[in-house]
């Protein structure tokens, strides 16, 4: 069976992705393309017809994009992909997807491929909503005047496939003619000379490899004839923009032409777009953030509570699981390993999927309406400030629920400094994690039954610390507005496109490629790490942890206490004298200033796999030194006493200083492992930790010293 | 009729123009590329409630964009 690659290519918004899903169905794989975070889609499918032609075809999703011409990351790639014959990518033939509602811009695109000369079909998506806008196109002389098969379709109804999928089987071919000569518009000579060296090119293929020598990205083809088309380049007085703008000035004037000839608009037909009368509300100076407030508020909602129910269920199955493999594995090392490292690691991954399906559905819906763009230009003036644009909003606010999937959500904004601005200050936003620790430290420090009228002393408290992320999180912003520099051109341009009914299944699919994405890039790491958490806990200097052992084997301690005490002083006594236990002493000169001792230096420290650790690890800890052990943790940390002082440990000061310091530190592996993921550089997630561990040293500090 | 040269932010909602040239020569490619050429009419659609970003209408879609990137292209007022 004959194989053939095809690559998918046309405007975002063009419906491409959803021809994609019809076209390969499940069959889909996802990843990255080399060296950067643009997202690769590819897809397969075995194409039949009754006469039993049959062939083998792979499909490339190529992200959207309206010209060849790179400027941006996802053009970087398109252009490379096309244009560069030794790309791994590189396909045999190209689907050429238009807006039919948008045939002009559409068109611009479609004959840039058209002239490079590889075999293309053009697609004329939506062309119900065309339709419906009282537009008629002629295929037959559209696909005359362009030299390729047009074919109409409407992937969200599945309306037309059948026919993509015969014309794919049969109707591949070059194009049979050039839409615009770019000989015309600059040395025709030059680009003689240039196919010349590579005869499969047309002009318009030759033409993109000159410009490439002037360019970013560098394409092995040319790399043995680099000197050569060096040489050109200033023989003829090459002028990169001037040709290009005449080309494009000239292209759109051909397409004119051709829409004159091919598309007739039928004004009675053309009713008031719904898409006008909803930007109305949707974009209006009060309804307008009125519902952008109100779908931030189901989003947080969602992630927040509804996420909660699977989360549980996830974590009880871990722990239900890790009960089991107790009780019939042989206690020793590699069971310790399996169950406290492996184990472990895997429930902290898989319990954030929860919350990344959830908010990828949302942002999923958000940007399939065409609501997404709406958002954006209601925030952007606001977010502008700060370094940061109106797409990130979304990631902001989500990341109150958690910064991973938040961070992943980042996505959505094409310009590359304010996205990585917006990575950088997402963490500072209060996670879900984050509240166990606050719950217990307000409850610890400031008491329950203080009102300010109809308020809660608490509640406001914890309403504060929610507050204080969010400021931050802003005030970080605009600090690295400042700091970082980018060399890529700034658009925030962007289209609005009609409204329109989500569809499910794209988002069921989007759901599952994200959350595997997930597991199995960021999966890696947060296991990596958990396993050495777990070694750094469980195992100490083997003299002393032996010492721990024996020291309460003694006579008068089995008397004393009952086997369940004494397991817990055990517990507690291998974790000071282990070596997350001495890493705790270690850095208790550091934190002692902000009214730390080496318990919590401890905690800070196992903290690290997820926040909401340090409470277990502070019941671990207190299990040695309040006896009873019916007190909650709350009690018996309220009773621990400071040797120093001979006063109570969990002062004010000190409640407020830890408060502060989960407010602000990067104690988050899992958040480090997504930012190394979407930055791919070691830079910015230890830039991160540090700016923030930083911010929450001084912040630790200065309340405690003020508050002593 | 006179030229009636200005930038495409001076437009009111409702107000249309044709292209007529650019302030920048490189982004001056982008807004081409977009549908923005010389001659092309462009309807100012509306402004966001904080009077930045703006929305126009050209060739049959909306395209919202930033003041300061607007004031880069001259439209004659029709």
């Amino acid at each position: 069976m004959p194989a053939m690659k095809v690559a998918l290519m046309g405007n975002p918004n063009s419906g491409k992705s959803t021809l994609f899903n019809a076209l390969t169905g499940m069959n889909q794989q996802t990843g990255n393309y080399p060296g950067v975070t643009v997202e690769k889609r590819t897809g397969e499918a075995i194409i039949k017809d009754e006469a039993g032609k049959s062939a083998f075809i792979t499909f490339l999703d190529l992200p959207g994009t309206y010209s060849i011409y790179p400027k941006s990351l996802d053009e970087e790639v398109c252009y490379k992909v096309l244009c560069d014959n030794t790309d791994e990518d590189h396909p045999d033939a190209v689907l050429v997807i238009a807006d039919s509602t948008n045939l002009r811009r559409s068109l611009f695109l479609t004959t840039q491929v058209i002239d490079l000369g590889l075999p293309c079909i053009l697609v004329l998506n939506m062309s119900d909503f065309a339709r419906l806008r009282g537009l008629e196109i002629d295929a037959a002389k559209l696909s005359d005047m362009l030299g390729v098969p047009v074919v109409a379709t409407n992937a969200r109804k599945k309306v037309g496939i059948e026919n993509l999928r015969k014309a794919i089987l049969h109707e591949f071919r070059k194009p049979f003619k050039t839409f615009l000569d770019i000989a015309d518009f600059t040395s025709s000579e030059m680009i003689e000379s240039v196919q010349k060296m590579f005869p499969d090119k047309s002009h318009y293929g030759a033409f993109q490899l000159i410009n490439n020598e002037t360019g970013i990205s560098h394409f092995e083809t040319i790399q043995a004839k680099k000197e050569e088309i060096k040489k050109l380049i200033v023989k003829h007085h090459f002028d990169k923009h001037k040709t290009q703008s005449e080309e494009t000035i000239a292209r759109y004037k051909a397409i004119n032409d051709v829409i004159k000839e091919c598309v007739v608009i039928n004004e009675e037909e053309k009713k008031k777009s719904v898409t006008a009368r909803v930007d109305k509300i949707l974009t209006h100076k009060v309804w307008g953030y009125f519902f952008f407030l109100l779908i931030l508020f189901v989003i947080f909602q969602g992630i927040f509570l509804i996420a909660k129910y699977p989360m549980n269920a996830i974590e009880f199955c871990f722990v239900k699981v890790s009960e089991f493999g107790n009780s019939v594995l042989p206690p020793g090392e590699l069971t310790s390993l399996l169950i406290n490292g492996v184990l472990a690691g895997l429930s902290g991954v898989a319990v954030f999927v929860p919350q990344i399906a959830l908010l990828f559905a949302f942002i999923a819906i958000l940007e399939d309406t065409g609501y997404m763009s709406r958002a954006s230009f209601l925030m952007d003036r606001l977010m502008r400030p700060l370094g940061l644009n109106g797409r990130s909003v979304i990631p902001l606010m989500s990341g109150m629920a958690c910064a991973v999937p938040a961070i992943l959500g980042t996505r959505t904004i094409s310009n590359w400094k304010e996205r990585l601005i917006t990575i950088m200050v997402t963490p500072l936003m209060s996670c879900s994690a984050r509240l166990p620790v606050y719950t217990l430290l307000i409850s610890l420090v400031i008491p329950s039954n203080h009102n300010y009228g109809y308020f809660n002393l608490q509640g406001l408290v914890l309403m504060g610390l929610y507050l204080l992320g969010f400021v931050s999180a802003l005030g970080a912003a605009f600090v690295l507005k400042l700091l970082i520099r980018s060399k890529e051109k700034s658009y925030f341009m962007m289209e609005m496109p009609l409204y329109r009914v989500p569809k499910l299944s794209g988002i069921g699919l989007t759901i599952y490629q994200k959350s595997f994405i997930f597991l199995r890039d960021a999966g890696k790491v947060i296991i990596a790490i958990s396993v050495i958490l777990w070694v750094m806990a469980s195992h100490g200097p083997p003299s002393k942890m032996k010492a721990v052992e024996t020291a309460y084997q003694r006579a008068d301690s089995v008397k004393k206490y009952s086997p369940k005490q004494i397991e817990g002083f055990v517990a507690a006594g291998k974790l000071k004298e282990s070596y997350a236990g001495n890493a705790g002493q270690w850095i208790e000169p550091v934190i002692k200033p902000l009214g730390f001792d080496w318990k919590i230096g401890i905690a800070l420290i196992t903290s690290f796999a997820a926040r909401e650790v340090f409470v277990g690890t502070m019941a671990t800890l207190y299990s040695a030194e309040g006896a009873d052990n019916n007190l909650s943790i709350r009690e018996k940390m309220d009773a621990a006493i400071n040797p120093d002082t001979g006063k109570k440990e969990y002062t004010a000061a000190t409640g407020f200083s830890l408060m502060l310091f989960y407010v602000f530190a990067m104690q988050c592996m899992s958040t480090l492992a997504v930012v190394y993921r979407e930055t791919k550089s070691f830079k910015w997630p230890l830039i991160q930790f540090l700016y923030m561990g930083a911010l929450a040293w001084l912040a630790s500090f200065l309340v405690y010293t003020f508050a002593k | 009729m006179p030229l009636d040269i200005v930038t495409l932010d001076k437009l009111k909602p409702g107000e249309s123009g044709s292209v007529y040239s650019f302030n920048d020569e490189e982004k001056a490619l982008k807004f081409m590329e977009m549908g923005c050429t010389p001659g092309e009419i462009v309807l100012m659609d509306s402004y966001a409630p904080l009077g930045d970003p703006i929305a126009i209408m050209i060739s049959g879609y909306k395209l919202s964009l930033r003041k300061s990137e607007a004031c880069l292209i001259n439209v004659n007022r029709q």
